[in-house]
Order: C-alpha cells, then sequence, then structure tokens
C-alpha cells in the first residue's frame, strides 16, 4: 500500500512546500508500513517529476488538459491515479491549491478527509486545530481510505533519497468537462520569498495606515532577506494583495523571527503566526493583545520606531 | 435564476474557546452564536446578484439543532426569501455528512448558483463546497473575491497563492466566498421582523436519505499550548540588543 502526496508545480517547477508533505507521509509510511510515491500532474511537467524523484518514486499524468488547473480534472486525475496504484492516503501541504483541490479527490475516493494535519499520534490518529488554533482536535478517519492537508509548519522539508526514485507515466486518461475553464490570472508581483517559506517575516497592521505607511516594513524585511506580511485589515483596505495575509483564513507561518508591527493581534491573526521561534511586537497600544505571545514587546509608533530599528540593527552587525 | 446560500451558525468569532476539562468537547455556557461571517458573504453575494438579476429567487440553508434557525433568519433578514433547515445534532456530523446533505437539499431545489461560505470558522476544515461540486459534478470557484453573473455562466476571480485568478463556469455552478468578496449589509430592523415572517422548511437527514456514518469522528479536544508572553523592552537599543545577545537573531 502506498502514500501518495500530490506535488505542487508551479511554471513547470517543483514548489519546495511539497516536501513538508513527503515528512508528513514518510511518518505515516514508517507507521503503517506503507511506501511513499508523488504524484505530479500537468502539462510538460518532466522538469518537475526529475526534481521531485530526488524524494520518492514518482507517478506522472501529463497531458494537454492539465496545462492550467481545473478543481474538477485534476481531483479526477489524482483519484484514478490513486487507484491505479493502489494508494491508501493521498496528502498534500496545505496550500490553496491542495486545500481547493483535495477535498473533490476524498469524494472520489469515498475517503475521510482531514485538513492542516499538525501531527500524527501514536495510536494513528491525527491532530488539528479548530477555532482559529484555539482548540486542537483529535481525529480518526474511520474510511479505508483518506486525505489530508498538513501543516508545513508542522512537518519541516524531507530531505533527498540516497538514490533517486523512479519515474512512471502513469496510465491514466484525462478528461475536461469543460465546464470550467481559466480565463485570467494576475500574479503578485514580488522579489521577496514567499510567506510560508521566508525564515524572517515583517508583518503589519492597519495602524500603518495605507500604503505609503506600510513603506516602512520595506528596509527591516531588506535586513533579513524577509517576506512580508499583513494582517486581514490591511489587506481588506486593499493595501497589499490577499495572498500576504496571516492568520486563521490565510497563511499560517512559522518563522525563525517574527516582526509584528502596528497590529494589535487578533485571534485570527494570532492564529498563523503563533508558532514563529521568536516574536517581536511593535504597538503603540501597551494594552494591545499581541503583547501577550510576544518575546520582545516595545511599546512605541512605528513610524519613529521601525526606522530607529533598522539603524540599529545595522550598527549591531558592523 | 435561484440561488442557494449557506448560512451555518458558529460560535461568535471574537469570543474566547475553552476546552472542558475532560477533553469531550468546549465549554458552551455563555457562548452567543453567529451566521459564520464567510456565509455572511455568501448571502451579501446571493442577495447583490438578485438586486441586479430580476426574477432571482435566494434560498438559504442550514444544517443544525433548533437553535440553528436564528441564524437562518440573519440570512433570511438580510434578503433571502426562504429558509430550509436540516435538523441534527451539529456536534455529531462531519464536513462529509454537511456535503451530503447539502447535495441532496440541491437536488431537490435545483439553483443555479450555489454559493457557500469557503469555511466555517468553527471547524476550520474547508471541505464542504468541494465536496458539494464533486458529489453533483458541479464546477467550482473557492475563495471568490468577485462574482458576475452572465449569460448561462459566471465569471469569478478567486483569491490563490500567488495572485488572482479568474475563472468562468456554466450553470449550474458553485461558489465558496471569500472575504473580500464583499462587506455584508447589516439587516435592519423592519428587515428583521419581516424575516421572522418567510417561510422556513424543516427537514431531517433521514427525510433526504443521507446516511449519517461519519467518515472522520473527533475523538478528544484540547487547548494547545500556550505561549508565554516575554518582556517588554524600553527602548529600541534594549530591543537590538537582546535580539543580539538573547535570541541571538541578527
Amino acid at each position: 500500500m502506498s502514500i501518495l502526496v500530490v506535488a505542487e508545480v508551479s511554471s513547470g517547477k517543483l514548489r519546495k512546500t511539497t516536501l513538508n508533505a513527503v515528512t508528513f507521509a514518510r511518518n505515516l509510511a514508517a507507521k503503517r508500513g506503507d511506501t511513499v510515491a508523488i504524484a505530479v500532474l500537468g502539462s510538460s511537467v518532466g522538469d518537475a517529476a526529475k526534481e521531485a524523484a530526488a524524494y520518492a518514486p514518482v507517478h506522472v499524468v501529463d497531458s494537454p488538459a492539465l496545462a492550467n488547473y481545473v478543481a474538477g480534472t485534476f481531483a479526477k486525475a489524482v483519484a484514478d491515479l490513486a487507484n491505479a496504484v493502489g494508494a491508501t492516503a493521498v496528502a498534500g501541504t496545505s496550500s490553496t491549491f491542495t486545500r481547493d483541490l483535495l477535498p473533490r479527490v476524498a469524494a472520489r475516493l469515498g475517503a475521510g478527509m482531514v485538513s492542516e494535519v499538525m501531527a500524527i499520534t501514536p495510536d494513528g490518529k491525527f491532530k488539528r486545530p479548530m477555532w482559529a488554533g484555539n482548540v486542537i482536535a483529535t481525529v480518526e478517519v474511520r474510511t479505508p481510505k483518506a486525505v489530508f492537508t498538513v501543516r508545513g509548519t508542522e512537518f519541516g522539508p524531507a530531505d533527498p533519497l540516497g538514490t533517486p526514485g523512479s519515474v512512471t507515466q502513469a496510465n491514466v486518461s484525462v478528461t475536461d468537462d469543460g465546464k470550467a475553464k481559466v480565463v485570467g490570472f494576475a500574479p503578485t508581483v514580488s522579489t521577496r520569498p514567499d510567506l510560508t517559506e521566508a525564515k524572517v517575516v515583517v508583518s503589519g497592521g492597519r495602524g500603518l495606515k495605507d500604503k505609503e505607511g506600510f513603506r516602512i516594513l520595506e528596509p527591516l524585511a531588506d535586513l533579513f532577506g524577509a517576506a512580508i506580511g499583513a494582517t486581514r485589515a490591511v489587506v481588506d483596505a486593499g493595501i497589499v494583495p490577499n495572498d500576504l495575509q496571516v492568520g486563521q483564513t490565510g497563511k499560517v507561518v512559522a518563522p525563525n523571527l517574527y516582526f509584528a508591527i502596528a497590529l494589535s493581534g487578533a485571534i485570527q491573526h494570532i492564529a498563523g503566526m503563533k508558532g514563529s521561534k521568536v516574536i517581536v511586537a511593535i504597538n503603540k497600544d501597551g494594552e494591545a493583545p499581541i503583547f501577550s505571545v510576544a518575546d520582545y514587546g516595545l511599546v512605541a509608533d512605528a513610524f519613529k520606531a521601525v526606522p530607529e530599528l533598522v539603524e540599529e540593527i545595522r550598527r549591531a552587525r558592523s | 435564476m435561484k440561488i442557494l446560500v449557506t448560512a451555518k451558525r458558529v460560535t461568535d468569532p471574537d469570543a474566547k474557546i475553552r476546552v472542558k476539562p475532560d477533553g469531550t468537547g468546549i465549554e458552551t455556557a455563555g457562548l452567543e452564536y453567529k451566521l459564520n461571517p464567510f456565509c455572511e458573504n455568501a448571502v451579501e453575494a446571493a442577495v447583490s446578484i438578485a438586486e441586479k438579476v430580476g426574477g432571482t429567487e435566494v434560498v438559504a440553508v442550514t444544517i443544525g439543532n433548533d437553535e440553528a434557525v436564528n441564524n437562518l433568519r440573519t440570512a433570511l433578514a438580510m434578503g433571502a426569501e426562504r429558509g430550509i433547515h436540516v435538523k441534527c445534532d451539529e456536534w455529531q456530523i462531519d464536513s462529509d455528512i454537511v456535503a451530503r446533505i447539502l447535495a441532496k437539499v440541491f437536488e431537490r431545489e435545483k439553483p443555479d448558483l450555489f454559493i457557500l461560505g469557503k469555511q466555517a470558522v468553527d471547524g476550520d476544515s474547508n471541505q464542504v463546497g468541494q465536496l458539494v461540486a464533486e458529489y453533483l459534478g458541479l464546477p467550482q470557484a473557492c475563495f471568490a473575491s468577485r462574482i458576475e453573473v452572465g449569460q448561462g455562466k459566471v465569471t469569478v476571480t478567486r483569491e490563490v497563492d500567488g495572485g488572482l485568478e479568474t475563472l468562468e463556469l456554466a450553470l449550474p455552478a458553485l461558489i465558496t466566498a471569500d472575504l473580500r468578496l464583499n462587506t455584508p449589509r447589516l439587516p435592519t430592523l423592519p428587515n428583521v421582523l419581516k424575516a421572522k415572517r418567510k417561510p422556513v422548511q424543516a427537514l431531517t437527514p433521514a427525510e433526504l436519505g443521507v446516511d449519517m456514518a461519519v467518515k472522520v469522528a473527533t475523538v478528544a479536544y484540547e487547548a494547545p499550548p500556550q505561549r508565554k508572553g516575554g518582556v517588554k523592552v524600553k527602548t529600541v537599543q534594549e530591543l537590538v540588543e537582546k535580539l543580539k545577545n538573547e535570541a541571538k537573531v541578527l
């Protein structure tokens, strides 16, 4: 029996976040005596398949009908592949891609699905967050097959195998029912690392007021090669793109260092960043809830403190 | 056209949730319940389409115990014309049962559009819309931030990692609402009163022919490890000194 990890492919390349689900799958496989394989789907994805094979044997479904991601088409291909290779579990690292796709795969397989897995318990159950991470539930899957999205913050990226795995073209026919088509994509243009992959994250809140105000975070982020994040209020106000939202319904991050600047710390935001190793909060309201989770809190006006912080860090490093 | 929307009852999104000492659930005493914020976006989207496209009927559906009707009435007060209440113990079901119930309701109502909240802020599973779409073979657009209804189709912009994607779906279609989709209206008092007289049909899972065996059972609840607050520093200099020498992150 095997556990199939669904790879995420972007512009023909394997997304690194795939490797976190490989770790989850290896842990689960070790418990059950299963094997791990990776599913790479798309059009002309040979390079991504080769990259993925460094971590596990790969099954490729390569078809022009998979050039654009459409949930229904991909779900059928993944489920057919899972059946063809005898997979009892399908997993992916939580992202908008896997959240969109994997429930449909579960429906096709008649499988129970667990979202946002944080841990596997010794007796083979799973831990997952509910209520914005204020409750951790233990859940049991009661179907022979199971589908998972897993939190990248809880499972580190997998190491490559000593010898790369095989790459097999899967015998799965792909059909597009034509009911959905992609008619546009407006990419977020950024030179910064992906939020979920960054070692340092600098996040701002409504206290920064507007686009102009938000720019004070740039020099601080530059010092660390950091990703920039934001609260829901900032995203709602159109100050930054939606995929920079950190929180319950946005990205969940756990960097080595997290700067929370001029944000109060609503429970929905804290749910997305409380796993960070070191949290620094700067807010002019000394009562802001963010201080209750921060390792270092500074009660100050961000517009003054942040430029000063940039200067002091430069000095401390020289 | 006809639009079906979800109206899930959830614990107040801003309430502090505590786990029972024996780990069998959460403390519900004194908790208030609200309409799931993402369902509010879904209802708002449906009602505003109805305001633009003449002859549109909006039907709201909820699943849960007797009190869930209160939250269904919120959707009716926002402008949905009638409600469907599928009665069951909301603590004993999983996302898959919810999806199979909703799929049955869809088959009865035959709407052109089904708009759901992208997730419920209690369970946080983010599965139901996608499951329903697969069970019914519908095209889906999840995490929608913009909806435009056209002739026999709907164009939806969705929030995905890396940007905004626009999909064109043939009707009937399923959409899950994200927070940027709109700003839900606050029901006016006259509309709240009017909502009390709007028809609500009560159904049971048995009447819909839904098997109530869960695929995923929640067997225990615990509080997450508490993160201890650290220290407050007085100056930027002190902060940098600590980051350098204590946390060693510079």
